[in-house]
């Protein structure tokens, strides 16, 4: 028992943060602007090298780094948004997908061209040691970290969103943007903040990322696709669906390799990604709107 | 010397005459599902391997690390590459094929991503992440350029039989359904055509050139593995080379794929010469460059280098009865 707590529950619920922090991005941006944003899992990869950039130059140590990377990604993620997204705004959201796998391709050569392609971590930051509890449950000090903060980002997140005058906004777009465009909310205004929270978020992810294994230049291509299975577990354009969607997959894919039935695992760790994937597909074709039964974007 | 460097001169431009014909197979068969049906496949790498290693399986000789044996010969295999290619398409569509866009894209990414872990972890089958090699290339017991060029001829034959079977197909009354489904898929289905049936179609027929593509290039390679299956070097550049060269005409794919190649491996033959820590970073450039393309042609030239050209309907087809002069002329099929 306290071994399935400690390398499988423990673990799925960390991974569920990172999918929760990127599918929150994906699902909202998906809601506003109507598209597939394929280049998010790069936006993460960037997160995380920007937060590498100051560990190992300026030697932040990676809890003070997250804060920097953040605001770099969110004003990245801006500048994509200018220069690459909106001259399509009025477009079939075709050429907004095929924009984004080339935006993805691009930050990927540009983060290899400056780091370059070895495995790197942020080895300053001493998290190694696990706190045990009641002499048998282990506890990483990273993987705390990790969980607290992602609580700490969603209980602001949610205050936001519905508290504020550019969160409500933001759910207003999200839910019928000519209604929300003709009683007067600045549109673009809100599209600024989306991508500010989706880039920040994505940073998130990958400086946890990177925090709980080690940081590499495809990680973030890695993250997509169950990224993708989470928004839309969730439903997407629901930014609660996708918190809960993101640790329904983070679980999924770390469960699915428990021996279950009889010694053996379930299922090869080998195909543990594939589940995320599996789950996905098998949903887009028979519960498109999710498990909360969200709505399906046309 | 000289003689050793125009031979060493044919042969890349042999060379890059065949990838390009490759590639001009896979943009067929992708501008039979986007530029003709409108279906966004995400997932070409996908089909692409599954061709690749039913040819390579079919015939590469005995061995302990995969199963093989079979001996086929090398058009048996490709034709076995198109028909599994196609009837797994069949089976991904009927399942997916109603997805609309991004959602379709996002499907056919995780189940070629599905396809790739199969690949990589059923050891027993396709020998994992170290691939299968000595694929056999037809007319490799030949004589140096001699070899090459008579493989470059298969392929310049298969792409030609595709190029002239997808012309056809595009302009008969099936390519104009195929068109109406992607302009107007409400219009199409209240004149009553099954548009899910033929939206099928195009996904199956697109997948079956897809793994020819694949076989041939497993063939040409004379190995492959699961890095084949990599997005970048397969469905990436193919919709690029599509997109740049002009959804809907297949010239115009055949064109994208020559150029873009021409440019993708004109550029690597430059950063080759560069000192050697500075060339592995200079493809990261180019890749960055080609994506930066990519987006101003998407911005500036959105129909592509050869833009889609319509059948001409043949008036006389069309014109109306004597006598009703007044009354329009009737749909088009």
């Amino acid at each position: 028992m306290v071994e399935f707590i400690n390398f499988y529950l423990i673990p799925g619920l960390v991974l569920g943060c990172m999918y929760a922090l990127g599918a929150i991005g994906i699902s909202m941006l998906f809601g506003i602007l109507r598209f597939a944003h394929f280049a998010h899992g790069d936006v993460i990869t960037l997160g995380a090298y920007f937060a590498l950039l100051f560990v190992t130059t300026f030697g932040f140590p990676v809890l003070l780094a997250l804060p920097v990377a953040i605001v770099l990604t969110a004003i990245v993620s801006v500048l994509l948004d200018r220069s690459f997204y909106k001259p399509f705004r009025n477009s079939p959201t075709i050429y907004l997908v095929i924009a984004s796998f080339g935006v993805a391709l691009m930050i990927r050569s540009l983060v290899q061209l400056f780091w370059g392609v070895k495995v790197e971590s942020y080895s300053s930051g001493t998290f190694s040691k696990p706190i045990i509890f009641f002499d048998t449950l282990r506890l990483a000090e990273k993987h705390m970290w990790i969980v607290g903060l992602t609580i700490v980002i969603v209980v602001a997140l949610h205050y936001f969103l519905s508290r504020s005058k550019l969160g409500k906004a933001m759910r207003a777009m999200a839910d019928e943007p000519d209604l929300a465009q003709v009683s007067g909310i600045p549109t673009e205004k809100v599209v600024r903040a989306t991508w500010i929270i989706g880039g920040g978020l994505a940073a998130t992810a990958g400086v946890f990322l990177g925090m709980d294994t080690q940081l590499h230049t495809n990680m973030g291509w890695d993250l997509l696709l169950p990224i993708f299975a989470a928004a839309i577990l969730g439903g997407i354009g629901s930014p609660y669906g996708a918190i809960a969607g993101g640790l329904v997959i983070g679980l999924a894919e770390e469960l699915s390799s428990y021996p279950w039935i009889g010694v053996e695992p379930l299922l090869s760790p080998g195909y543990k990604t594939g589940v995320a994937f599996a789950l996905m597909v098998a949903l887009l074709i028979w519960r498109p709107s999710g498990l909360f039964r969200g709505r399906v974007f046309t | 010397m000289t003689s050793q460097l125009a031979l060493g001169l044919l042969l890349y431009g042999v060379s890059l005459l065949t990838m390009a014909g490759i590639y001009g197979v896979l943009a067929i068969g992708l501008n039979i599902q986007w530029g003709y049906t409108g279906l966004f496949n995400a997932g070409i790498a996908g089909f692409f391997a599954i061709g690749a290693y039913v040819s390579a399986i079919l015939t590469a000789g005995d061995s302990p690390n995969f199963i093989g044996g079979f001996g086929w010969p090398f058009p048996l295999g490709l034709l076995a590459a198109l028909v599994v290619a196609g009837a797994i398409g069949y089976l991904v569509g009927r399942l997916c094929i109603r997805l609309r866009s991004d959602y379709l894209a996002i499907a056919t990414i995780g189940v070629a991503e599905i396809f790739r872990l199969i690949l990589k972890n059923e050891i027993w089958a396709t020998n994992g992440p170290r691939g299968i090699s000595n694929i056999p290339r037809p007319f490799e017991s030949m004589s140096q350029p001699w070899s090459q060029i008579a493989f470059l001829g298969v392929v310049a034959l298969v792409v030609l039989i595709a190029y002239l079977l997808a012309e056809r197909a595009g302009r008969s009354p099936w390519g104009r359904v195929m068109r109406s489904i992607r302009d107007n898929e409400a219009a199409a289905a209240a004149i009553g055509k099954n548009v899910t049936g033929f939206r099928l179609q195009g996904f199956v027929i697109g997948a079956a050139l897809m793994g020819l593509g694949g076989a041939l290039a497993g063939h040409f390679f004379k190995f492959i593995g699961p890095e084949a299956t990599e997005p970048l070097m397969t469905t990436f550049l193919v919709w690029v080379m599509l997109i740049i060269g002009g959804s809907g005409n297949n010239k115009g794919a055949l064109l994208g794929a020559l150029a873009v190649w021409t440019l993708w491996s004109a550029t690597e033959l430059l950063t080759s010469q560069l000192p050697p820590e500075w060339a592995v970073r200079a493809t990261f450039l180019r890749i960055f460059l080609i994506g930066l393309g990519l987006q101003i042609v998407l911005q500036r030239y959105s129909t592509g280098l050869l833009p889609e050209k319509l059948p001409k309907i043949d008036a006389a087809e069309f014109a109306p009865p004597p006598g009703r002069a007044q009354e329009k002329a009737p749909p088009a099929e």
